[in-house]
């Protein structure tokens, strides 16, 4: 933190205080945000940060209309808000965001609203999602895409095609849980899960880890390994609500990642040789090339299909074999970023060959967030 | 309905309103008083402009297939009834909302997207009544 070069513009608590039991924890937040950016001068569409701990910060930048580049759930008790403080200032010298929202709210002696992770039954998806019959991802994730096919002209075909052409990369990897190729006539008659979705178009459920360690720049030559560099960074959050996801073709929050990763990188989508897109089910690649700009709209289907993604073609694409067929342990970005970083190190199984730039894009929840992170083997 | 096993909501102080609608037989909307957006899930605030003057009101209860989901895994309290959709409606006022669709068959064919459909209301316990959506009687609104 450079001392002196961020200063606190806005400062409120809630309308009351006290005992509160006409407002939910969320609401307590929103309360002390609206009073905070009145404090300021400003509106939701003023901040471009959001930091809160308890509840998610995507519940309280969707709950409040914000759009951020930057997100902060770090939540470690207490002191969390402390933390954010300098994290924000760490971020605003970055340029990673310029106006950012703390937030704090908690119904200790109501408990209105108060829930565990999930939110539970009074949260906004356990009253207007869960009573609905969902049963985890594979029923929630892909709601979007039958309006995504409607739209677009994304054939079931096209769909199968994404676990098709990853299963040829994962028969490169030896790590990887499935080698055998498929046809999408298999991908079809594997079992149905959630309509459109078969069986072999959701991920693995596998265990694993993974670990990153970073340094400066400038210590990185010291290290025994081909430094790799970071040289784009994006995120975003958008809604905790699959429903309310405001447009079912498209994702928010990979397209405010991914060019703000882009921007900070100063590359064009020419130079990126090597792409790893979170597949968690079959039409997450599909979004992805179209939401960080490699494709036109509704053409990503085609793009896979034609062979572009796949070993040879010229935009490799998933290349360890992806959720699909790689590994999946739950939070799969991991492995994302550790192909990306084998790929840049020249180390991948398989290797795209003169390869100098990475993108590991990186989604969480169900478009609820994204991370997009691009690395370089050449310090710019 | 005391064994009713699946999940319930909670009503908050923010979204009580929303659940006595529905227990009347009405779906309720909020919109903004000084720009005139429609919202949903409920708050007492425009999430578009950030204004706390807003208002509620009793929409159309019309609305279209927006997109939906048949669920092969069903969720606790589902197991009879599976395969069924998960949708989301489009509602008239603009706002979008999960739900179930009921007086149709839980197939492809029968649920064509952008299908007309009209909001009826489940009685599921004493407190809480479920939005859920049938083909729209006079068929396209």
């Amino acid at each position: 933190m450079k001392p002196g070069s961020v200063a606190i513009v806005g400062a409120a608590e809630t309308t009351q205080m006290g005992v509160i039991p006409d407002m939910s924890v969320i609401q307590l937040h929103a309360d002390a945000a609206l009073n905070a950016m009145a404090d300021a001068g400003l509106k939701p569409s003023d901040i471009d940060g959001v930091a809160t701990a308890g509840q998610s910060p995507t519940d309280i930048a969707h709950y409040l209309g914000i759009t951020p580049t930057w997100a902060d759930g770090t939540s470690v008790g207490g002191c969390s808000f402390m933390l954010h403080v300098r994290h924000a200032a760490a971020a605003i010298n970055e340029g990673l965001a310029s106006t950012i929202l703390i937030t704090h709210g908690e119904s200790g002696r109501s408990r209105v609203g108060a829930g565990g992770f999930g939110g539970g039954r009074a949260s906004l998806a356990g009253q207007f999602e869960a009573p609905y019959g969902p049963s985890g991802p594979p029923s929630m994730f892909t709601i979007p895409v039958l309006r995504y096919m409607q739209d677009t002209g994304l054939t079931h075909e096209q769909l199968a095609m994404v676990a098709v052409v990853q299963r040829e990369w994962a028969g490169m990897n030896p790590r990887a849980t499935f080698h055998d190729p498929i046809t999408v006539e298999d991908v079809m008659n594997s079992r149905m899960i959630a309509y459109p979705f078969h069986l072999l178009e959701c991920c693995l459920v596998t265990d694993g880890g993974g670990a990153l360690i970073l340094t400066s720049a400038d210590r990185a030559k010291d290290f025994p390994t081909k430094p790799v560099y970071v040289i784009g960074t994006g995120e975003s959050v958008e809604t905790p609500m699959i429903s309310q996801m405001a447009d079912f073709t498209r994702s928010r929050a990979f397209q405010v990642s991914g060019k703000k990763a882009f921007d900070e990188a100063g590359i064009s989508h020419s130079d990126v040789d090597h792409l790893m897109i979170y597949d968690a089910f079959a039409h997450l690649p599909i979004y992805g090339l179209e939401d960080l700009g490699f494709v036109g709209r509704g053409e990503a289907g085609a793009f896979i299909a034609e062979g572009n993604t796949r070993p040879g073609g010229k935009l490799p694409l998933n290349t360890n074999g992806g959720g699909l067929s790689y590994m999946h342990s739950g939070m799969y970005g991991m492995y994302a970023l550790q192909e990306s970083v084998r790929q840049m190190r020249g180390t991948a199984p398989a290797q795209v060959p003169g390869a100098k730039i990475s993108i590991a894009h990186g989604v969480g929840g169900m478009f609820a967030a994204s991370g997009t992170i691009i690395m370089s083997n050449e310090r710019p | 309905m005391a064994d009713y096993g699946k999940a319930l909501p909670q009503p908050t102080p923010e979204t009580q309103e929303f659940w006595d609608g529905t227990k009347a037989g009405e779906l309720r909307l909020q919109r903004c008083n000084e720009c005139s957006h429609v919202y949903f899930p409920p708050r007492p605030f425009c999430p578009k402009c950030a204004s706390r003057s807003v208002a509620w009101f009793k929409a159309s209860g019309h609305g279209r297939l927006f997109s939906y989901v048949i669920n092969h895994r069903p969720a606790p309290g589902f197991q009879n009834e599976a395969p069924y959709a998960i949708a989301v409606v489009e509602l008239d006022e603009g706002p979008r909302m999960m739900t179930n669709l009921v007086d149709v068959e839980q197939t492809p064919e029968a649920l064509p997207i952008d299908m007309p459909l009209e909001v009826t209301f489940e009685n599921v316990t004493e407190e809480i009544s479920l939005p859920k959506f049938r083909p729209a009687a006079g068929g396209a609104q």
